[in-house]
């Protein structure tokens, strides 16, 4: 059905790009399933800290001779439940957040020039890990990738609704048996996942794009949360299915700077949308 | 008196082992009254109100609300509890606001499943009565973040009705209105204590915007509490005795009444505030 429906177009014929697409569609659905929430919370900081945190773990991970993977889980989810630990009610605050970031980021540098001096395929990895590496998969790790995205997606829409609640209307959430302050760990432990999948794809400098610019885009366009979700979902994507094609018929364009670019596209389109709609 | 209190303190005590905000209340509010919990700021009007919620446990004394223990039967409680307003980012529509009320303590998200009609349509029911009830259609579908902090208290206050409770609790409902909104706002919750039977219990430090439709009257002391019917309790011998100080109470010829001499906030005054 897909050959006929796609029948001339070259990218199909690449398996490196149908891996591309198939992972890349399940990160984008968990990244902006995911973005959204962090927008509706005031969490987008938190997300760009991530980037700084996929980016050491994945060092770290290489420093020691290890598969960059594990780091950057590890350490994405470890710093989300620290930060969640060290905010009020598992909501981490902007000092928090930017003490850690810089922390990490510090260790980071470290790692850097650590595995820079060691020499080798180190110094490839690294580039990998900043720049991201979509166009890189085979089978065993797009599997992972879809197989990490899809547990993120049904973990995140099991605890929509309350942690919804939780988001606009603590006390009162929290007056009806809300766990308000599990639901933060969870989210945040959540968005640490998301940000370690996104950074496979994007990479860790552009990681926020992918996390947060969609959600943005839904928040303009929406103010109906479900819908926001959908929308958001929808808007990223888009992103990564236009940011892939068009870096493939664009050779000199990176995919990760490709989807970002579409991205913010996107926003800046629902938020001149917006204005139009305000008048 | 074969029915049982909605609300009954007996000897109650907030604070710490070693600290009382307050002790010695007893309170008794019967279904259907609207009854205001009044005192001077820091006494602890909030701590109350948790109380009445299981959110806080009391130091002394046995609590009962809707005939069990404190926080049993908060499904059939409405909270409207103490806050800031939404602020203008917060791009979600008050009918969401509402809605959540109903089912945000359900996990999922709602999907328009075929075999979910039935149910989704007498939610969406539930959800517009109460809005209506609250006089909100008009702005319902606004984002909440872009309305006035009175038309955002009715759909909170829609928020608190949505699943028919038989107690609404409101923590300083008429803080930071404009006075025709907290005119309104009382009226409102006059009217719905009125109609529909619900027990209203309403924290305040000022009386006069809803004295005209008050059964009762709470006022919390660091020693005690006297409680009453407003013509009771507001005079100037009851509250200079629960106060322990020279207080005077004037009417005024359109009925209002000035409490003059307000006694200072007990000695735990900081500790209170840390309770709110």
């Amino acid at each position: 059905m897909s050959d006929v429906l796609f029948l001339g177009l070259a990218v199909f014929d690449h398996a490196f790009m149908r891996y591309a697409l198939i992972a890349g569609t399940a990160v984008a659905l968990a990244c902006g399933l995911v973005g959204y929430l962090m927008v509706l919370r005031g969490q987008v900081f938190m997300g760009d800290a991530m980037g700084h945190v996929a980016f050491t773990g994945a060092l770290a991970s290489l420093a020691f001779g290890l598969d960059a993977r594990l780091g950057l889980f590890v350490a994405c989810v470890a710093v989300g439940l620290v930060l969640a630990g060290m905010g009020d009610r598992g909501r981490a605050g902007d000092t928090e957040t930017g003490i850690v970031f810089s922390w990490v980021l510090g260790l980071g540098v470290l790692l850097l020039s650590v595995v820079a001096s060691s020499g080798g395929a180190g110094g490839a990895a690294g580039a990998r890990v900043l720049f991201g590496s979509i166009l890189g998969l085979d089978a065993a790790r797009t599997t992972w990738a879809v197989a990490i995205a899809a547990a993120v997606v049904i973990a995140l829409i099991a605890i929509a609704r309350p942690l919804l609640f939780a988001t606009l209307d603590e006390a009162v959430a929290a007056a009806r048996g809300v766990p308000v302050r599990l639901l933060g760990f969870a989210f945040l432990a959540i968005v640490g996942i998301a940000a370690a999948e996104a950074a496979q794809v994007v990479g860790a400098l552009l990681l926020l794009g992918l996390l947060a610019t969609p959600g943005g885009t839904a928040w303009r366009l929406t103010t109906s949360p479900y819908a926001g979700l959908a929308v958001s979902a929808a808007a990223a994507v888009a992103s990564t299915w236009a940011g892939l094609l068009l870096s493939f018929e664009v050779p000199s364009l990176p995919p990760s700077v490709a989807i970002i670019v579409v991205a913010s596209a996107l926003y800046a389109g629902a938020t001149l949308l917006d204005r139009v709609r305000a008048r | 008196m074969s029915t049982p209190a909605a609300i009954r303190f007996r000897g109650v005590a907030a604070g710490w082992h070693d600290h009382a905000i307050w002790e010695h209340v007893d309170v008794e509010v019967r279904p259907g009254e609207f009854v205001a919990v009044l005192g001077p700021n820091g006494v602890g009007k909030s701590t109350f109100v948790k109380i009445v919620l299981g959110l806080v446990a009391p130091t002394a004394g046995e609590v009962r609300v809707l005939d069990v223990a404190p926080g049993a039967a908060n499904r059939r409680i409405g909270y409207v509890p103490q806050r800031r307003n939404f602020d203008a980012s917060v791009r979600v529509r008050g009918i969401d606001i509402v809605r959540l009320g109903l089912d945000g303590d359900r996990w999922g998200v709602p999907l328009p499943l075929p075999w979910t009609r039935a149910r989704r349509r007498e939610e969406d029911a539930r959800v517009r009565r109460a809005i209506e009830t609250v006089g909100a259609s008009a702005f319902a579908e606004r984002p909440i973040g872009e309305i006035s902090g009175g038309e955002q208290q009715r759909l909170l206050i829609a928020q608190a009705l949505v699943r028919d409770p038989e107690l609404l609790v409101l923590d300083e409902p008429l803080d930071s209105l404009d006075l025709p909104s907290q005119a309104a706002i009382a009226a409102l919750l006059g009217r719905i204590c009125a109609e529909d039977g619900v027990t209203v219990l309403l924290v305040a430090h000022n009386v006069n915007p809803i004295l005209a439709y008050l059964d009762r009257v709470v006022y919390l002391a660091h020693g005690g509490a006297a409680s009453g019917t407003p013509a009771e309790v507001i005079t100037a011998a009851t509250l200079s005795r629960l106060y322990d100080t020279p207080m005077e109470v004037l009417h005024t010829a359109d009925g209002h009444v000035v409490v003059v001499g307000q006694p200072e906030a007990p000695h735990g005054d900081a500790h209170a505030h840390l309770l709110r």
